[in-house]
């Protein structure tokens, strides 16, 4: 049993760049070999359908039940995330650079040290329930995402890995895209948004 | 039944995408900052690892379990469309730092309050639906 102990402990370190690539390559691979085409942002438009947008909206007039798969990945998704946390936990919060850390210091943002240990994914200083503007923020930003993902017919994982894997023009221009509203974001709208 | 493979193949997506830190959004803001490596290289590798695997995979004309062969249907491209929905889509991004697929996942390792960002994206999703007709395409 110490083998499995031991090998627990090591895939619940952070994981390299490259295997983290290469395990994404390998989830793009195993959807495509099962016959479906990589893409999450999808599910936001089932959950419209599935609310009964078809009703007065054509858009959203589509077979729920070709859809179904996509909704078993992202619940698997959401069971992979819970499944982390109780058997591969990393003992350290998230490892992000020196130079960042003092940045968000310096815009009021705390380092995930002071989260739970091993955690930190999220700046739970900004984003939390007891905040309005918080509350705000997490709306409109998903707001944005979700306008945005149907808009250019695909999200991180449908252009930025599945597109640009299939060498796709469109798919590196909305990438392109992608930087330009993430970089406008970082470097000039967010400071003002959480001052 | 079949679904049940998708929904393993998720745990596993899960795993990976937490293990790595991409569901992080301390590792967004740095990578919008240029600041590290490790999201350029996670998006690289897994970039030209699925180029060469979907290449090989057309070229050799294997056929998927759903008995067809590994294709793309191509979009049209429009230059205006993509550049214009990628921004939109950028900015949320590194507000909340989470894509999609990452929203998701977050709930799973405990951060209900991105239930909140979910329910935004349907909301935003919903939204185009109604004004698409007076959008460029």
């Amino acid at each position: 049993m110490e083998f499995f102990g031991s090998l627990q402990d090591f895939v619940s370190q952070p994981w390299h760049w490259a295997v983290s690539g290469a395990a994404i390559a390998l989830t793009l691979i195993i959807l495509t070999w099962m016959g479906r085409s990589f893409g999450v942002s999808m599910t936001f438009k089932d959950a419209c359908a599935i609310a009964g947008a078809g009703k007065k909206t054509p858009f959203f007039r589509m077979d729920i039940k070709d859809e179904y798969w996509r909704i078993a990945f992202v619940l698997g998704g959401l069971v992979g995330g819970i499944a982390t946390v109780l058997f591969l936990k990393s003992p350290e919060p998230v490892a992000i650079s020196e130079s960042t850390i003092s940045y968000l210091g310096s815009i009021g943002i705390s380092y995930p040290e002071a989260d739970a240990k091993g955690m930190g994914f999220v700046p739970t200083s900004v984003f939390n329930f007891g905040s309005i503007k918080g509350i705000l923020l997490a709306l409109g930003g998903g707001f944005l995402i979700g306008f945005g993902a149907r808009y250019g017919d695909g999200c991180t994982s449908g252009h930025a890995i599945t597109g640009l894997a299939h060498l796709q023009l469109p798919s590196l221009i909305t990438v392109i895209g992608f930087f330009i509203g993430g970089l406008l974001m970082t470097h000039l709208l967010f400071p003002l948004l959480v001052s | 039944m079949k679904n049940i493979s998708f929904f393993i193949v998720g745990i596993f997506f899960g795993i990976v995408m937490t293990k790595s830190e991409a569901i992080s959004w301390f590792r967004i803001h740095e990578m919008f900052r240029f600041e590290s490596f490790h999201m350029y290289g996670i998006i690289g590798s897994a970039v030209v690892i699925g180029a060469i695997a979907m290449w090989i995979m057309k070229k050799s004309g294997m056929k998927t379990m759903a008995g067809s062969t590994v294709g793309y249907t191509p979009m049209k491209l429009n230059i205006k469309r993509h550049l214009l929905a990628g921004t939109i889509f950028g900015l949320g991004w590194a507000i909340t730092g989470c894509c999609p697929g990452p929203m998701y996942i977050l709930i799973g390792n405990g951060y209900f309050i991105i239930a909140v960002v979910l329910f935004g994206a349907i909301l935003g999703t919903y939204a185009y639906g109604r004004v698409m007709d007076k959008l460029p395409h």
